[in-house]
């Protein structure tokens, strides 16, 4: 929080989908629950996710100064004890605390090379009260800009550099031009929140913790383009989402700054959510407004490209979240100042979903030209298990592995694209020595192949040939002219694809077997899988490093290991299904692949 | 099954009975039953202008929609990259062989379906299930295991 006098300790709690799956909704009844047994005057409040999700359930402590106190990991006895010695007591537990301004604290270490504009307000807000928001200067932007009218408002957007973050890289300003020259007498804004990527989770993430940047860019558009109505579309697993937005747009709707004549303007901006039914494929534009159309979400052939010929016939326009919660940002600061960060042709900042082996993972966004190692080691604080990581997939199954060699790649579109991958939504998932490449191409293969909609033979059948081929290299089955099979097949699936999902689909595959062949061939020559995750071509071992601890022997599913406390444990090997749990429980390292 | 049609009449007062409001009936019936009954179906075609082909079309299409009633309980299995590369696959094997179903099935008593979603996006939390509307993180199969015993009385893993 912003520091403000106040005459009450505030307790906030980070209550996003990620806070609430580590406990936090618990955490708060029981905090709640305390304080009124010791009737103290303390004010309860909510946020949503700061970022680290790593360290959730988290809470906030803001004493009547206005300083804040960070408490990080929390379980129902941490808390119960912060009642009783912080808030009643006033006598802060420095030793579960936390300072994320602290560069030698691991929480400051994983904020000091970050710069948020979209997170600006990501875990320092309410985001179910929009006064929150409007005391951090919401909706000026808005206010700015119907002053400013549509031609300056698209200069200004131009003039940002920004391009679109749902994964193609478009520059925004271009693309509201071609909405702005359709003539017609109704047009519409979308925004487009059906994040489909397995691993990723920024736009669930910006919505639950500031719902109104993104209404209140998708507005500045309708300024922009002359747009009146406008969806969103989002995923109906998200649920928290969908129900932070529709408050957001009744409050907002309530205070006159979206609906009929906004503050007394003769502007109007009408929006409604629209939950998507769960398809990959919706991702694309012209499925998309299939959906909301209430068709099967199936790409179309574009041109007419949306700009011209959108949603229900009229001209619309299609904008991820991301680039939209930059927009309120760009219009106050200017688009000059979003241009100045970045590089040549990328501006601004990126966030990224960094999971995996990491340390600190969570919600993270840096000014691109940061390197993919500064964002994986300086922020992330590099693997946690300690072993060697190996390798980082960026952009889902649209795109790659890039390996360690690469680490020095920019955060840019350009740059991040020569490598194979792309920069895509923005998933980062960290592997380590224990990831298969062959595995991870077959896993985003076989989520292709099903969320392939069918209309485009090579993506419909080739996706699922090319699955087959890797299912068969992953048991030991393949010959080597299998991996000539997978690039003529790739090749074909890249070039016959109306849409990208197809497009891109055979990348997992081409950027596995352009940096990691070595790893297929092993497969394929010698029936082994040096990661150990190909359980046809496996074999554990307890080696030496074992201190006989046990911790390995209930969770082995078949009941294979044996071994005495403080003694060398075995692994029978012909009750052995090679699963890993072994390896994944071990603090010693002490399972080998042999 | 009982359908309750005066319900499905409610929705369509609210949705309209366009065919662009073939989804959120179809999200309407699902939120109420759990799955979409055909007798359902076949009362939206008969009171909107949407064909038995487009609602066939729409169901079919997106993985949010089922066509069999479910458990009381139902389990989501993360399988996004993050939980993959956690060790997803071993969460389902052990929910699967605690409950007795394979992933998708439901189990005879009608009390747990178990089945495997794309991503739920808590993945600093990897790997991470959800059953009904509350997610489990940091789990292995044994923690998988031992949080359905304890939170929903299922079968305990010996």
């Amino acid at each position: 929080m912003e520091p403000t006098s106040s005459e009450v300790t505030k307790v906030i709690v980070g209550l996003g989908t990620c806070g609430i799956a580590a406990g936090a909704g618990k955490i708060r009844d029981l905090i709640e629950q305390e304080l009124k047994t010791a009737e103290a005057d303390i004010e309860m409040g909510i946020t949503s996710c700061m970022g680290n999700c790593h360290a959730e359930p988290i809470i906030e402590v803001v004493d009547t100064a206005g300083k804040s106190y960070y408490y990080g990991n929390l379980t129902a006895g941490k808390a119960k004890n912060i009642v009783k010695k912080h808030l009643v007591g006033g006598d802060p537990v420095t030793k579960w605390m936390f300072d994320p301004t602290d560069p030698e604290d691991p929480e400051g270490a994983f904020y000091l090379k970050q710069e948020q504009i979209v997170l600006r307000n990501c875990g320092k807000i309410d985001p179910e009260n929009i006064e929150d928001y409007l005391a951090r200067d919401g909706y000026k932007a808005l206010e700015k800009a119907i002053q400013m009218g549509s031609d300056a408002v698209i200069d200004e957007v131009k003039t940002s550099g920004i391009r679109g973050r749902g994964g193609a890289g478009f520059p925004s300003g271009l693309k509201w031009g071609f909405a702005k020259g359709s003539v017609s007498d109704k047009k519409y804004v979308i925004c487009n929140a059906d994040e489909g990527d397995p691993g990723a989770f920024m736009d669930r993430s910006t919505i639950e913790g500031d719902p109104h940047s993104v209404l209140e860019g998708m507005a500045i558009c309708g300024v922009a383009i002359g747009a009146n109505h406008a969806y969103v579309y989002c995923r109906a697993e998200y649920p928290l989402a969908v129900a932070r937005l529709n408050k957001a747009i009744e409050q907002a709707t309530e205070r006159n700054l979206l609906g009929d004549n906004i503050m007394g303007t003769d502007f109007s901006f009408h929006i409604r959510v629209k939950e998507g039914a769960g398809a990959f494929v919706c991702g694309e534009e012209t499925a998309l407004m299939a959906s909301i159309e209430g068709e099967r979400g199936m790409p179309r052939f574009r041109p007419p490209f949306p700009a011209v010929k959108g949603l229900f016939g009229y001209p619309t326009n299609i904008n991820n979240v991301e680039t939209l919660a930059n927009i309120p940002w760009i219009i106050t600061e200017g688009g000059a100042a979003f241009a100045a960060k970045g590089t040549e042709k990328s501006k601004g900042s990126k966030v990224f979903a960094l999971a995996g082996r990491v340390k600190r993972g969570g919600l993270v966004e840096v000014p691109m030209g940061l390197t993919l190692r500064e964002v994986i080691y300086d922020v992330g604080g590099g693997s946690d298990t300690g072993r060697e990581i190996k390798a980082v997939q960026m952009g889902g199954p649209s795109g790659g592995c890039v390996p360690t060699h690469l680490f020095d790649t920019l955060v840019d579109y350009d740059e991040v694209t020569k490598t194979g991958a792309i920069m895509g939504s923005g998933g980062m998932v960290v592997m380590d020595e224990t990831s298969c490449m062959v595995d991870i191409a077959k896993f985003f293969l076989d989520f292709t192949q099903m969320e392939s909609c069918g209309k485009c033979t090579f993506c419909r059948i080739g996706t699922k040939r090319m699955l087959e081929i890797l299912q068969k290299i992953s048991v030991g089955e393949a010959v080597e002219e299998d991996l000539d099979l997978l690039e003529e097949l790739a090749d074909r699936i890249l070039r016959t694809s109306l849409c990208a999902l197809g497009g891109t689909a055979p990348n997992p595959v081409l950027t596995t077997l352009k940096y990691f062949r070595e790893e297929y061939l092993t497969h394929i020559r010698d029936h082994k899988c040096p990661a150990g995750r190909c359980r046809e071509l496996t074999t554990f071992e307890i080696t030496e490093e074992c201190t006989g601890c046990k911790a390995c022997i209930k969770p082995c599913p078949t009941g294979c290991i044996t071994g005495e406390k403080k003694e060398l444990h075995v692994i029978h090997q012909d009750d052995c299904i090679s699963c890993g749990v072994c390896r994944d429980v071990c603090r010693f390292n002490a399972v080998a692949v042999v | 099954m009982d359908i309750d049609l005066g319900m499905v009449d409610a929705l369509i007062a609210r949705h309209g009975t366009g065919r662009e409001a073939a989804i959120p009936l179809l999200q309407g019936i699902q939120e109420e039953y759990r799955y979409v009954p055909i007798e359902a179906m076949d009362y939206m075609c008969e009171k909107t202008d949407i064909t038995p082909t487009q609602i066939y079309g729409v169901v079919t299409f997106f993985a949010q929609f089922r066509l069999e009633p479910v458990g009381e309980h139902l389990i989501k299995v993360c399988k996004g990259t993050a939980c993959h590369v956690s060790g997803a696959e071993g969460i389902t094997e052990a929910l699967s062989e605690q409950l007795g179903v394979p992933a998708e099935g439901t189990t005879e008593d009608m009390l747990f379906t178990l089945s495997e979603v794309a991503c739920i996006g808590c993945c600093s939390l990897a790997p991470v299930i959800m059953v009904d509307e509350d997610t489990y993180g940091k789990l292995n199969r044994t923690k998988a295991t031992d949080t359905m015993t304890a939170e929903y009385a299922a079968p305990v893993v010996d």
